[in-house]
């Protein structure tokens, strides 16, 4: 696989990744507002404090959750 | 009896907790939640829609110093319900759970099995678990010996409406767990309801469509939060015992002669 193809997967989705991208980086670039969403790694919980410390790589199952109305 | 219901870090001066889903518009669940006087509403965790801005909308139209319980609603697994808490600790910077494990889609009935697995797991990680389970005292039992906060019965199925179906069930877990928390979570249709389960013995009770899909969201909120106050009083002044005859309650002397 080229970087020019590399992806990670987003909430069941394929998303494309630039190589080196780092996490918050990529949840701007989502248009998602950090301070209001969790983010889940390859099923581990990234904390908000380290989304400038992680570095995306190709293949890399995110999910990226908020609060919705709920019982 | 303490006036206040403690869940966490939490202090709570109504014993009313509402859930945020089902409303027909933002507007009308912050006014309900507004009018009911709760302190506490339950939320979801969900996957955030990519490409569509203001993710915070939701969040936004509660009103403000309001506590939230984030749910694992929807979960099926142990493992999912685990992920999810984590989750919504990430997301809301609070420990506070409302663990459910659900085993059935159609009666939505929980997985005790997986509950008391998911309760464990996130005891020893430092959650405040709330697991919402059926009216079983030995699985009551069990979740308390994982280190529950609370039981948390239902009044009967999620969503039915159906009020409180087996109310020796409530009286029991309240004379087996004295000074356990016991919230009634689903089940609650209308003010009687409420009211009914907390003069059982409740310490809280947690409902959504109950007030989200009544005809007006707005005033059943206000009825609920008044009926919960109202059993709380109720079951703390203490009833009179039931009596097969009747006895006056005007004197029997000084009546006019005939």
């Amino acid at each position: 696989m080229s970087d020019a193809a590399a992806t990670v997967r987003v909430n069941g989705r394929d998303e494309p990744l630039e190589p080196g991208t780092r996490l918050d980086v990529f949840l701007s670039q989502l248009g998602l507002d950090a301070q209001r969403v969790a983010v889940e790694r390859n099923r581990e919980v990234v904390p908000r404090s380290q989304h400038g410390e992680v570095t995306l790589e190709p293949g890399d199952v995110l999910e990226i959750v908020a609060f919705v109305g709920g019982g | 009896m303490s006036t206040t219901l403690r869940l966490g870090d939490h202090e709570l001066s109504s014993r009313l907790i509402l859930g945020t889903g089902k409303y027909a518009s933002l507007e009308l669940m912050k006014e309900a939640l507004t009018v009911s006087g709760t302190e506490m509403v339950t939320v979801a965790v969900r996957r955030v829609e990519l490409g569509e801005r203001g993710t915070g909308a939701f969040i936004d139209y509660l009103p403000e110093g309001m506590a939230l319980l984030p749910n694992t609603a929807g979960c099926y697994t142990a493992d999912d319900a685990v992920r999810t808490a984590r989750l919504a600790r990430e997301a809301g910077y609070s420990s506070l759970v409302k663990l459910e494990v659900i085993g059935d889609e159609r009666t939505l009935y929980p997985d005790v099995v997986g509950l008391l697995e998911a309760t464990e797991t996130l005891v020893k990680e430092g959650f405040t678990v709330l697991p919402y389970t059926n009216t079983d005292p030995v699985v009551e039992r069990e979740l308390l010996e994982r280190g529950a906060a609370a039981i948390m019965p239902l009044a009967s199925p999620i969503g039915s409406g159906q009020g409180v179906s087996d109310a020796n069930a409530l009286r029991i877990l309240r004379e087996l767990f004295p000074d356990t928390t016991l919230i009634v979570d689903a089940g609650v249709g209308t003010a009687s309801d409420a009211a009914l389960a907390m003069e059982l013995g409740a310490d809280g009770i947690l409902m959504n469509t109950g007030v989200a899909s009544a005809a007006d969201p707005v005033a059943m909120a206000r009825a609920m939060g008044l009926a919960v106050e109202a059993g709380w009083l109720a079951a703390s002044a203490g009833r009179i015992p039931r009596k097969l005859h009747a006895s006056a309650s005007s004197p029997n002397e000084g009546m006019i002669s005939s």
